[in-house]
């Protein structure tokens, strides 16, 4: 299975990344190698495997439900670009 | 033609827990901007998530209640998209193996029939921030209080047919909720919120037609009106010829329409992946039995029991069961009054309409069950008549002192007492010398009439069936 430019464009967009025209052709090829090497795994007989959600062999540990964060709004907000009435400000989501 | 309507309803809950379902912040509601938004909940480099035990109990809670099937390895995975309220560019959510998987809830229409509607699953996910579109000088601005929220998706089957079983079913789900104490689900607030998936077909058409999804529906009434708007728009749009194009649709109460949302406001392909930061979480059949055996009565098992127990008719027995607090009322007052009818419908008239007028909670309500029951004793044994226990009822809102208190202070005691009954009574018959004329002449509706005079002259005191009996007597 071959990946094209378009879909390596439409892919690029969807994770916000910007390729260029000269880099969508090797990004297309080394896609393309990895989706060769998923070809050849699809061949194998998986029916009796359970999907591996995470490579190590534990589970999940959980947390008691306490509030232990403090408010740092004021610290925090000295990182963004711009922030005012304490909310953080973006460019306009909405046109 | 005849259409038949298809409708499957996504519908998110906040689970209420104190902290948010990775983080340690707090879900409080109606904080100050982003001073519950934690470096975790702003996707800092560097944080990990680890799941609140609470949340995971909750969601549990609910399959066990509607009887599905449980996951005993769940596994969470990232919905990628970018939206400013949504920092780290993916909700981690539940796609293959979510916690709760198929099981069902029944649903009791006006009519008394009943139908049994399947729910696909339901998983754990977060929720996002709030974008306010206000303008700050070109830019929009962002709360990211309720990043991380934990919410429970309960996905139904497409097996509803007409808005109306739409509104019952989510109807019994926020009654299961409420009963579970999972969440508020406060629709207005958000803590509670609807999507429903609509599409139409030829009645008996087996193959689904195309679906559109609308979203923003936040209250009951609305849930019908939308579905509804959209019946009627896909009926049209085909009969004029058209195809139905599979989109999400914004609901729009102001206006009561549906629009399409702008493309940019959509995003399909999410690109799903197991989260790597996430292990899969594991329960054995020790957590779920010990979930089991914590659940309190249903509303369902509830009403059933109010039914044999009581003596209740269906109607009441639903009304008195719509909310624990309630249920719970009332079984306090049926026990302690020794009348199980009359608590049922004073609980479900007199309290309910007290409750509604002043918009309280059964909790804020200043009327005790236990100074209630006092009340209707007083009914049963005659002291007071149902009519002067409105007004001890009304006086109990403002007094603190006990019922009986009440009723002597005020001089409402009944008169039981058959010489002055009689009194009134031969007074009554010598002031209606027509009416009395026309009973005695078969015209036994104007009975009503004399005992209306009687319990006039007694200021209400008068023990109406003692004064009926008396003037039957008396005019034979």
């Amino acid at each position: 299975m071959a990946l094209d430019k378009s879909e390596v464009a439409k892919i690029a967009h969807l994770a916000r990344l910007h390729i260029s025209e000269s880099e969508a052709e090797e990004v297309s090829n080394r896609i393309t190698d990895i989706l060769a090497l998923i070809d050849q795994m699809q061949s194998l007989d998986t029916e009796a495997i359970e999907p591996l959600a995470h490579p190590l062999e534990v589970i999940q540990r959980l947390r008691v439900d306490e509030v232990t964060e403090e408010n740092q709004r004021e610290r925090l907000q000295t990182l963004a670009p711009n922030s005012k009435d304490g909310l953080y400000l973006v460019p306009k989501v909405l046109e | 033609m005849e259409w038949e309507t298809v409708i499957g309803l996504e519908v998110h809950v906040q689970l209420s827990t104190k902290s948010k379902l990775f983080s340690g912040s707090s879900t409080k509601f109606g904080a100050e901007p982003n001073t519950q938004a934690s470096i975790f909940d702003l996707a800092l480099p560097g944080t990990l998530p680890v799941l609140n035990e609470e949340a995971l109990k909750k969601a549990v809670k609910f399959g066990v209640a509607i009887g599905a099937e449980i996951s005993k390895r769940s596994v969470f995975d990232r919905k990628n998209y970018f939206y400013p309220d949504l920092p780290k560019g993916y909700q981690v959510s539940q796609l293959d193996y979510p916690t709760v998987g198929k099981g069902s809830l029944t649903v009791t229409m006006d009519d008394g029939s009943e139908r049994v509607i399947g729910v696909t699953r339901a998983h754990m996910e977060e929720d996002a921030g709030k974008s306010l579109h206000k303008d700050y000088h070109g830019m929009s601005g962002i709360d990211l209080n309720r990043a991380g929220t934990p919410l429970l998706e309960i996905v139904s089957e497409p097996d509803l047919r007409t808005a109306k079983e739409a509104v019952a079913y989510l109807k019994k789900l926020h009654r299961i909720i409420r009963y579970l104490d999972i969440s508020d689900a406060i629709m207005a607030e958000g803590s509670m919120r609807c999507d429903a998936n609509v599409s139409i077909r030829p009645k008996g058409e087996t193959e689904f037609g195309t679906r559109t999804e609308i979203k923003n529906i936040n209250s009951f009434r609305f849930v019908e009106k939308a579905i509804n708007h959209e019946v009627r728009r896909q009926q049209e749009v085909i009969e004029d010829g058209g195809r139905i194009v599979q989109e999400t649709r914004l609901y729009d109460a102001d206006k009561d329409e549906t629009r399409p949302m702008r493309s940019k406001e959509v995003a399909n392909d999410y690109r799903y992946f197991p989260e790597p930061d996430l292990l899969p979480i594991v329960i054995d059949d020790d957590y779920i039995a010990a979930i089991k055996a914590q659940l309190p009565e249903m509303p369902d098992s509830k009403k059933i029991r109010f039914i044999e127990q009581y003596a209740l008719s269906d109607y009441d027995a639903d009304v008195l069961v719509s909310t624990r607090e309630m249920a719970e009322y009332y079984e306090v007052v049926a026990q302690q009054s020794g009348d199980a009818k009359l608590a049922a419908n004073w609980v479900s008239q007199d309290l309910l309409g007290l409750l509604n007028k002043n918009n309280w909670d059964i909790a804020d309500c200043p009327i005790q069950p236990e100074r209630l029951a006092v009340l209707i004793a007083r009914i049963k044994d005659n002291t007071i008549s149902g009519k002067i226990a409105k007004a001890v009822f009304e006086a109990m809102l403002e007094e603190t002192i006990s019922v009986d208190e009440i009723i002597a202070a005020k001089g409402l005691k009944q008169v039981t007492d058959s010489g002055e009954i009689e009194k009134i009574v031969a007074q009554v018959i010598d002031n209606n010398p027509d009416q009395v004329q026309q009973y005695k002449e078969g015209k036994q509706q104007v009975i009503g009439f004399l005992v209306g005079q009687a319990m006039q002259l007694s200021k209400g005191k008068a023990n109406p069936a003692q004064v009926n009996a008396l003037l039957r007597e008396k005019m034979q």
